[in-house]
């Protein structure tokens, strides 16, 4: 097996990887802005919470989407185009969340709130469960031609997979959104979120469970059941610990379950990065889509400094945002002064 | 229409767009942290106010840069995935580089900066600015990097009919980046110069409209103040540093495109001269610069094509340096292009119904004409315009008049047009190519791409006319928020951005640990 081409599919992994981690809960926490939230103080300290990482957690997702145009080509050239309308969609929500964290605010009345509010509700729902149906495609296979173009029309992406990828994705959100405040606010929220979590925790990993199985059935490796079993006792462990109180740790073994998870899924589907349900000899593999070995050495060489100080920097702005936010640490909301 | 124009006219809305947010993201970047350089040496409140009103009006036009910037980073596997799958090898690097190594430190610390005030120590806080901007600029490299490479490919060689980079270094110094780079950068500069200055004239003027600023028998302004809306003396030299410093900055941007852009345009003649030609509707060869074309650009006929004014020697000039040497005109091009890529297009599916079809190789006149005499024309005034308001405003404050008042705000919007045409310019006039072919001999002959043959060829015109639909809608409705919003934090002034300028005068803003209640945020969404 060629090792740059290897190495590349387990950075992009990792991209994919780092971004449900991190964006993981900022979406869930979007999602809860409606439902959970019940005055605008709790929203705003819902806001609060990832106001000043959001951003940064979401780059994952660019890079993780550019990394994969460098490294392989074919890859991104066919999953995107054949994912079109989903993509259009996500793009769109992730558009509305974007503008509506940071518009949200800046304008002191109940109407401009509400419609942000909304608008990051839904934007959060619908790019989680659109990121989650791309990767569930991506593992499982789309219609693919010999080109690598989709076949079978605007819809023909869609299956059961792309609605489980979808769901597994949006309730992992919420639970990880729910230990993420648990972690972070106090109070009644704190409370409320840990409610959420000991219900919901369970039933919400089901889903991105039985994509990893069903992967692993499909085209597993013996290491994969291994990797698979770790991730159930990540999920248990977030539970029981959950129930005690131990939030960090309940928190870390979500963490653990969601890497666990995505290396049994991507290990499963090596060295295929889009099979074509079509015909195997159409599938995309990490040998026939990816860049040339100079282009994956440079990028390697570069990616070598680059991700390292991504995360030191990026821990760094979670060290300093590190503290508690409750609805006593908001301030009074802010209006344009009228003269 | 054909999906092809579909997904053209679907790059071209979203890219512009997008760009009508970059530079101003890019110029108000480096003012704001400039100015906050300036409060952290000197400590006066009005550097502090200036970081304040500005890095607001910054923040709210960066967010909308960034929610469109993701339609750029999908948008060629989504819309053009024989593009990407030809140019992937070396056109995703510079894309990959921007995203891990400038897309993230702009985001991360400009979060940092934004809710930073009073928690992080002032040096670092000012340190996360001076990340985020220079970020800003490091973003716009990596992405002119790629650009630069459809518009002069270096680097590669072809190998099973794909260019596949051999040298990094190569497309990292191309020297159609190493023009660009600056020439972008300045009107990026530009705009910012613009910005500040139509902005600031409106307070200068609302200040005398209200009476607290009045003019002596000198001509000189006297200063007034009502600290009970904000508008005190500070608040003058606000809004006066804040004029003459865009003002300057407008001349000074405006001197750098003009130096950059006679550099490029030398460059294009060479790397691409049908793009120079298109430039200027010359259908022969010859050596003046058209001030006057008639006939109908439309038509995109050359017979048709009389230059009514022009000035001798001028083009030669723009080319060469010199007065004389002919620049060949569309007429000789045509041949050449047709002698070394075709009359027609192959016969090959990829290229779809247009497969086999004859080649058009001159750009569409009517845009490359108009988008590069506009450039020049919205560039010029803008800069004269900065000249004379630095002259009306010599005496420190501006006149009562309520239309120049109106003129100088409008006149934000010139900066906007020269960019947006120069882009439209340079990127229709690089058709029917989507990477263009290099005759220089630093340049790869055998590189290129017809813009026909990039499309994705499993994407559907339904799909394509609902996403420009969907794009164009919400774009349009997200503008109309963001300027309104804009508007509202123009007029409020100061006080918008720094509540606290009314609630307590003596506050500390921003250093340190705020000393009144530790636990409330400084700032918060």
């Amino acid at each position: 097996m060629d090792f740059l081409p290897t190495l590349w599919f387990i950075i992009i992994a990792f991209f994919w990887t780092g971004y449900l981690f991190l964006e993981g809960f900022d979406l869930g926490v979007g999602m809860l802005m409606r439902g959970f939230a019940r005055n605008n103080t709790d929203r705003r300290v819902l806001l609060n919470t990832v106001g000043p990482v959001w951003d940064g957690n979401e780059v994952w997702l660019i890079t993780a989407g550019a990394a994969t145009f460098a490294a392989f080509p074919h890859w991104y050239a066919s999953l995107f185009a054949g994912l079109y309308l989903p993509l259009v969609l996500v793009l769109l929500a992730l558009i509305f969340r974007a503008v509506a964290i940071e518009y949200r605010g800046k304008h002191d009345s109940p109407r401009w709130r509400s419609s942000w509010d909304w608008a990051i509700a839904l934007g959060s729902f619908v790019a989680a469960f659109g990121v989650g149906a791309m990767l569930a495609l991506t593992t499982t296979g789309l219609p693919l031609d010999a080109n690598g173009d989709r076949v079978g029309g605007p819809f023909a992406w869609f299956n059961g997979y792309a609605v489980l990828g979808g769901l597994a994705v949006v309730l992992f959100c919420l639970v990880h959104a729910a230990a993420f405040l648990v972690l972070k606010t106090d109070g009644d929220i704190r409370a409320r979120a840990r409610r959420l979590l000991l219900r919901w925790l369970p039933v919400a990993l089901l889903p991105m469970a039985l994509w990893a199985i069903l992967v692993v059935l499909a085209g597993g490796k013996p290491v994969t059941w291994v990797t698979l079993t770790v991730a159930v006792l990540g999920a248990a462990a977030a539970w029981l610990l959950a129930r005690r109180e131990r939030d960090g740790l309940s928190f870390a073994g979500l963490g653990i379950f969601l890497v666990a998870g995505t290396t049994t899924i991507f290990t499963a589907v090596f060295p295929n990065v889009l099979p074509s349900s079509l015909d195997p000899a159409f599938s995309l593999t990490v040998e026939n889509a990816s860049s040339s070995d100079y282009t994956l050495g440079v990028m390697s060489v570069i990616g070598a400094f680059g991700i390292p100080a991504v995360l030191v920097y990026q821990g760094y702005t979670y060290w300093v945002f590190r503290k508690r936010v409750s609805a006593e640490s908001i301030p009074a909301a802010h209006a344009v002064v009228p003269q | 229409m054909e999906a092809l124009e579909v997904a053209r006219w679907q790059f071209g809305i979203t890219t512009v767009y997008h760009f009508l947010m970059v530079p101003l993201t890019i110029g108000l970047g480096l003012t704001v942290a400039v100015l906050q350089t300036a409060w952290y040496r000197t400590g006066k409140e009005q550097y502090l106010r200036m970081t304040k009103f500005w890095g607001k009006l910054f923040l709210i036009n960066f967010i909308m840069g960034v929610a469109t910037g993701l339609v750029q980073e999908f948008q060629f596997g989504m819309a053009w995935s024989e593009y990407s799958r030809f140019v992937g090898d070396v056109f995703g690097a510079p894309l990959a580089l921007e995203s891990l190594l400038a897309f993230f430190v702009e985001s991360i610390f400009l979060g940092l900066w934004i809710f930073g005030w009073k928690r992080l120590p002032k040096g670092m806080h000012l340190l996360s600015i001076w990340a985020a901007s220079l970020a800003t600029m490091g973003s716009a490299y990596f992405i002119l990097a790629a650009n630069s490479w459809m518009q002069h490919p270096v680097g590669v060689e072809m190998i099973d009919g794909r260019p596949v980079m051999v040298d990094i270094w190569a497309v990292l110094t191309n020297n159609t980046l190493l023009v660009a780079y600056p020439h972008t950068l300045f009107g990026a500069f530009s705009v910012a110069g613009g910005f500040l200055l139509g902005i600031a004239w409106y307070h200068l003027w609302k200040r005398r409209r209200d009476g607290i600023d009045t003019v002596g028998a000198d001509g000189k302004v006297l200063v007034g103040s009502n600290p009970a809306i904000g508008r005190d003396a500070t608040d003058h030299k606000v809004w006066l540093t804040s004029l003459r410093v865009g003002a300057v900055v407008a001349m000074v941007s405006f001197a750098g495109v003009s130096l950059t852009g006679d550099l490029q345009a030398k460059l294009m003649f060479e790397q691409q001269p049908m793009k120079m030609a298109a430039a200027e509707a010359a259908c022969h060869d010859g050596t003046g610069f058209s001030i006057l074309s008639v006939g109908d650009l439309g038509s995109n006929d050359c017979d048709d094509m009389v230059a009514v004014v022009e000035l001798p020697g001028l083009l030669s000039f723009l080319a060469n340096g010199d007065f004389t040497t002919d620049i060949r005109g569309i007429n000789t091009l045509i041949p050449e292009y047709q002698d070394s890529f075709g009359t027609h297009l192959p016969d090959n599916p990829v290229y779809g119904e247009r497969a086999g079809t004859e080649i058009d190789y001159v750009p569409v006149m009517e845009v490359t004409y108009w988008g590069f005499r506009m450039m020049i024309t919205f560039g010029m005034l803008a800069a004269g315009a900065a000249l004379v308001a630095l002259w009306i405003a010599r005496k420190g404050t501006v006149p009562e008049s309520k239309w120049l008042m109106r003129l100088a705000v409008f006149g934000i919007l010139a900066p906007f047009g020269a960019n947006s045409a120069g882009w439209i310019f340079t990127e229709m006039g690089r058709q029917p190519f989507v990477v263009a072919p290099n005759p220089d001999p630093n340049g790869i002959d055998n590189v290129f791409m017809f813009t026909a043959a990039a499309v994705s060829p499993g994407v559907s015109l339904a799909e394509l006319v609902f996403s420009l639909c969907a794009f164009a809608l919400v774009y349009g409705v997200l503008l109309v928020v963001e300027v309104k919003l804009l508007f509202a934090y123009c007029k409020g002034g100061v006080p918008s951005a720094m509540p606290e300028v009314l609630a307590h005068r003596d506050d500390d803003a921003g250093s340190g640990k705020g000393k009144d209640d530790d636990d409330v945020l400084a700032f918060a969404y």
